[in-house]
């Protein structure tokens, strides 16, 4: 009982605490997020969507209600060495949850139109509501939480028909050498319709203090449009991330969403994609590798709102050490969604007896003219696989990492842009120790 | 209206077969719940002073508790104060023996297909029937008694082998497990109890018919199921209510007891009265079903036909806790019209090397929601544990739902999980197909579903497969599509 | 017993058959050929009454009933059986059990008593031997992993099964191999009888040397253009489908 009136109260001090007139844009739409949060809470451990990840008793712990909105000035003067080559020229920094001018470089001459999200409120304020509007209310209290205490954040437009543009670097650090930091960012692309995009996003942090980062995406995909995100977080510090990412897809329109997560303290993503016309094309992967005391919870929604699409997702897990893997994913199709495809799969290794792995493929279908399928294995390293690679001369530690890194081949082999390819195979190869 | 909806129309129109009433003169306790209540049905059956104590136990807590509302079904709050406990058909003696039965409530079982009659039966089936809130008659019980084996009702267990009754009751499904758990728990009526001794093999099926005849009762039966060292039973369970306006509620506890080396293998066929084309009426059916592989190398399967109800709230489990142990869940449930049914398995494996299997066919027709939701949990301890689970959804028609709601959670790296699901339709090339063989399109939606349900069948014993697949097709007919 | 007169078919809009004329006797052997999308297997599908096509215009007598006014299944029970291009599977339900219902429903429905579990195994026994199939495949889901000869092969049995009165064998020659051909062209002939006949669509000529047709009937954009005897089968083999596209173009 006492744990609960703990967990309330946390809820309570923060909202308390928490002054609203300090925010002087968006004031209508933070009163609405804050009323709402309030109602909701901070999640509780018998709450079905954080069943498995005890988020707000690690908040608590760490963190003073006060604590979770207020953030430290950073001192980070030069990033250009943690930032791969291939996307120097187009790309932004956010330190410590602010926009960050003198470390960003803008690609010269492109259509795309990419600003600090307060500064478009004004100048793109038509297209900003309108589009809003399409993209639907989220209810994941975190969310709810980030669209009250947004401290800073990133508007991109992408105008009709654009095409062979550099994709966009969008780099998160986190300064945590001095002090705790917590920082709450939005983002917001619209990709006109016929236009073509790609943005990459990576989080990373210095430093040992606790950092709790919020990051609410809302990404509309216009008709005949396509657009590629992909997420990399491989925070070596003690990271608390929740990332609310919803993507509104229009007719005929296309998205395809990397995640990989590799390390960190406690990560969250919710990933929903909404088909919200015919002849959309929607993949998603997901690649987690666990270590040390690592959680990593990946909650999917794919909602199908209008027929003759299709949708396919592929989450793969390694679990080493005492870490945690969390894996939900729902696929909706709603009763007008007729000719539906929608297929899922989420495959998962524990490599550790203190490793464990919580998944919930959920399928729910309305529509009796569909193809859906989802399937969910968790398992070990095949032995047998192993010996083989042995008994060719193969040490075990290179027949393992061998057997790991093809493991994880699949969901690195769906990235189509080379440069990417790369990068994130030099990631996952150091992670895998990968030596062959 | 497509012509494949129309057809899908007809064959989920038909009436529900057993929906009439005998006038039973009955003998009832009055409406509510209250501590007075269950002083009164404990000693309506003359119950030992701990029974009554270990009911009234059960429900101060249920006092405490609340309904659970997770699952994927919405009905109005249920007021337990208007529900009668206790309903007992009137016999002028208490039979001895099966001759001295009722002969109406002989005429009522035979009027369900079911024979009371030892010797006009040809296959070995013993029966148990159960009507209302007690158990009418046992049969068989005499040559099953030579070899040990103990069938009876549940008030007869009580009074003949209190030992065993206090030893296992509760230790598979505690009293306070869960809300209708605990209610049943308080209010229990009748019901079967089953015994095997060590090293035996039970030479029959064992079965009971639930029968609801009474208005305005709930039904709270209770059966317990202890299958000792190296013993075998397979156990059958049918069940109907009458056509009803209002809804009634059935809260029933099943615990399974497997020691070293025993497997009980245990079958419903579900047909209780599902409410009618406009989701008035039918049974609130909210049953708690576990079986514990208590021993090494013990085994436990459910099978299930799932048809009837308006509401079905139900998992049978399995605790696999021996080592070597496995359980089993093979499932078909059927929603039609208004039905709401959330129904699946949790699979807890806490021994080495235990092994699970879940198959579940899940078929829903006109405006009905059909969930399947299960768990399968692989404990640290667990080396080498396997799980396979196969959740198949078939939707007849555009206004109903299916969904699933599996949870799988791993704590040892040495596991192995498997789960497949899939959604589907009947197709109108495997329709047109049929009908080029001169078959109509209502037989082959028969054939077709039957087809698709036939691994969850097969497991049935072939007397109750029949039974099962006519019943199949009965629910869907006018649902096809 | 079959006569189409001047039938025209379409699926959606698309007009498919445009005035289709044909008589086919007992004891007789037609073939219909015609390169791709020219409407033989629209033709097929129109007399076993798949509802994809709408009948717009025209036509078809089958023993002195009107053919186009029943049902698939009735047109089934009356004698008129397809061997499908594409077989379809259903799962969970074996060939055994499957024609097991749809002999005793056209039992039914010519008021035959249906035939109990012995009498029924042992006319199938006697039917395995015309179409070489194996028992084991039989007691499989319906066409379920089966591979294309033992699909075209099963489609052989049912029909030696329900002994139709008019068989059309849709393309039933395509993805066979020649042995498989064999196999299947040898059962149909065991089953040719003076009062059945059979229609049998395909593209190639070679299917031909193993049933002989009487007829040999060349449609073209829904049409029959051509007919003759089994000689002009030959004559398109060796000139191909354009000498017909050539002709009627000029025409």
């Amino acid at each position: 009982m006492s744990v609960t009136t703990e967990k309330k109260n946390f809820t309570q001090e923060l909202i308390a605490s928490f002054d609203l007139s300090k925010f002087k844009q968006d004031s209508e739409q933070r009163k609405k997020a804050l009323a709402a949060f309030q109602s909701l809470g901070l999640p509780e451990g018998k709450s079905e969507e954080y069943k498995f990840t005890p988020i707000t008793k690690l908040l608590a712990k760490q963190f003073k209600a006060e604590e979770l909105y207020t953030s430290p000035t950073p001192a980070v003067s030069d990033v250009s060495a943690l930032i791969p080559k291939a996307f120097q020229e187009n790309c932004v920094v956010f330190v410590n949850g602010v926009y960050n001018p003198a470390l960003s470089q803008l690609a010269a001459g492109s259509k795309v139109v990419i600003k600090p999200f307060q500064e478009a409120m004004a100048t793109h304020a038509s297209v900003i509501s309108e589009k809003l509007n399409e993209i639907k209310d989220n209810n994941d209290p975190f969310a709810l939480l980030n669209a009250a205490m947004w401290q800073d954040g990133l508007f991109i437009h992408v105008p009709k028909n654009t095409s062979g543009e550099k994709p966009l670097f969008i780099y998160h650090l986190h300064d945590a050498n001095a002090s705790k930091v917590t920082s709450h960012t939005r983002l917001m692309v619209v990709v006109e319709q016929s236009a073509e995009f790609s943005i990459v996003e990576r989080t990373d942090s210095l430093g040992k203090n606790t950092i709790f980062n919020t990051i609410n995406e809302e990404i509309l995909v216009d008709e005949n449009a396509s657009f590629s995100y992909c997420k990399i977080q491989n925070d070596s510090g003690d990271l608390i991330h929740v990332s609310n990412t919803t993507v509104h897809q229009k007719k005929s329109s296309r998205a395809d969403t990397y995640t990989f997560s590799l390390d960190g303290k406690l990560i969250r993503n919710n990933l929903n994609i909404i088909i919200d016309g015919e002849g959309c094309e929607s993949h998603f992967y997901g690649l987690y590798l666990t270590d040390g005391d690592t959680l990593v919870d990946n909650h999917t929604v794919v909602d199908h709102k209008q027929p003759n699409s299709f949708s396919n997702e592929l989450y793969k897990g390694l679990m080493d050490g005492k870490s945690k893997g969390v894996f939900n994913g729902k696929i909706f199709v709603r009763p007008h969604a007729q000719k539906t495809n929608a297929f899922q799969s989420n495959r998962n290794i524990l490599l550790s007896d203190d490793a464990t792995i919580n998944t919930k493929p959920q399928l729910e279908i309305w529509a009796d003219d569909v193809k859906c399928s989802h399937g969910c294995t968790t398992g070990q390293l095949d032995d047998e696989a192993l010996f083989y690679l042995q008994s060719r001369g193969i040490p075990k530690a290179t027949a393992k990492a061998m057997l790991l890194y093809a493991f994880a081949g699949e969901v690195l082999e769906a990235i189509k842009d080379e440069n990417l390819k790369q990068y994130i195979d030099s990631i996952v190869s150091e992670r895998l120790h990968k030596s062959f | 209206m497509s012509k494949d909806n129309q057809v899908l129309e007809e064959f989920t129109s038909k009436e529900y077969e057993h929906g009439w009433t005998i006038d039973l003169e009955s003998d009832s306790a009055p409406k509510g719940l209250n501590e007075d209540i269950i002083r009164f049905i404990s000693a309506k059956k003359s119950e030992p002073e701990w029974l009554l104590e270990w009911r009234l136990k059960a429900y101060r807590h249920w006092t405490t508790m609340k309904e659970p509302k997770w699952p994927n079904v919405h009905y109005p709050e249920i007021n337990f104060q208007d529900i009668i406990y206790y309903s007992a058909p009137k016999q002028k003696v208490v039979p001895k023996s099966l001759d001295e039965v009722d002969p109406e409530l002989i005429a009522t079982f035979k009027k369900l297909g079911i024979s009371l009659t030892e010797q006009k039966r040809l296959t070995g089936i013993a029966v148990d029937a159960v009507i209302d809130s007690v158990s009418v008659a046992t049969t068989f019980k005499e040559k099953l008694g030579e070899l040990g084996i103990i069938f009876c009702s549940f008030s007869e267990a009580v009074r003949e082998h209190p030992e065993l009754v206090k030893k296992y009751l509760g230790s598979v499904v505690p009293p306070n497990d869960n809300y209708y758990a605990a209610l049943n728990s308080a209010v229990f009526t009748d019901g079967s109890f089953c015994y095997i001794p060590k090293g035996v093999k039970c030479p029959m099926e064992l079965s009971t018919y639930f029968r609801i005849n009474a208005a305005n009762t709930g039904q709270f039966e209770r059966t317990l199921i202890v299958a000792e060292e190296a013993s075998y039973v397979s156990y059958l369970e049918g069940c109907t209510a009458p056509m009803r306006d209002e809804n009634q509620l059935h809260a029933a506890v099943v615990e399974l007891y497997a020691m070293k080396s025993a497997e009980i293998k245990y079958s419903t066929v579900q047909n209780w009265y599902p409410g009618d084309k406009n989701g008035k009426g039918g049974i609130y059916n909210f049953v708690t079903k576990r079986g514990i592989c208590a021993g090494d190398h013990s085994k436990i399967s459910w099978t299930q036909v799932e048809t009837g109800s308006s509401i079905t709230w139900k998992y049978p489990s399995c605790i696999l806790k021996g080592d070597y142990s496995s359980g089993e869940f093979y499932s078909v449930a059927v929603t039609n019209n208004y039905q709401q049914a959330d129904t699946g398995t949790k699979m807890i494996h806490i021994g080495k090397h235990t092994r699970s299997r879940i198959v579940s066919k899940g078929i829903s027709a006109g405006k009905s929601q059909n969930s399947y939701r299960g768990q399968v949990h692989i404990l640290k301890r667990a080396e080498n544990a396997r799980n396979f689970s196969q959740c198949d959804s078939l939707l007849m028609g555009d206004q109903c739902g299916a969904h699933t709601f599996p949870y799988i959670d791993v704590e040892n790296k040495s596991a192995h999980v498997e789960h497949e699901a899939t959604t589907s339709k009947i197709g109108e090339d495997q329709i047109f197909y049929c009908q080029q063989r001169g078959i109509d399109e209502e037989a082959a939606v028969a054939l077709i579903v039957n087809g698709y349900a036939k691994e969850v069948l097969k497991q049935l014993p072939m007397e109750f497969a029949v039974e099962a697949q006519k019943l199949l097709a009965l629910t869907l007919e006018g649902s096809v599509g | 017993m079959l006569k189409i007169k001047n039938l025209h078919a379409r699926v959606e809009e698309k007009a498919i058959l445009n005035g289709i004329n044909l008589e086919v006797k007992p004891g007789e052997v037609h073939a219909i050929m015609g390169p791709n999308g020219s409407g033989k297997s629209t033709l097929a599908s129109v007399l076993a009454g798949r509802e994809d096509f709408e009948v717009t215009q025209g036509e078809v007598e089958f023993l002195g009933k009107d053919l186009l006014d029943m049902n698939p299944e009735d047109r089934a029970r009356e004698g008129i059986f397809l061997a499908f291009q594409y077989p379809v599977e259903i799962p969970g339900v074996s060939t055994v059990n499957f024609m097991k219902t749809a002999l005793n429903k056209i039992r039914e429905y010519r008021g035959q008593d249906t035939l109990d579990a012995v009498s029924f195994l042992t006319m199938m026994k006697e039917k395995i031997k015309l179409v070489e199939i194996d028992q084991s495949l039989l007691n499989r889901s319906l066409n379920e992993g089966f591979s294309g000869g033992e699909k075209k092969r099963n489609e052989i049995f049912q029909m030696a099964m329900l002994e139709p009165k008019l068989a059309i064998l849709d393309e039933t020659d395509s993805g066979l191999d020649i042995d498989a051909l064999r196999i299947v062209a040898n059962g149909v002939n065991k089953l040719r009888t003076k009062d059945n006949a059979t229609i049998v669509v395909t593209h190639y000529q070679r299917l031909l040397d193993y049933i002989v047709p009487d007829y040999v009937h060349v449609l073209y954009k829904g049409k029959i253009v051509k007919s003759g005897t089994k000689e002009l089968a030959l004559e398109l083999e060796e000139k191909g489908y354009d000498w017909i596209k050539d002709e009627m173009e000029v025409a």
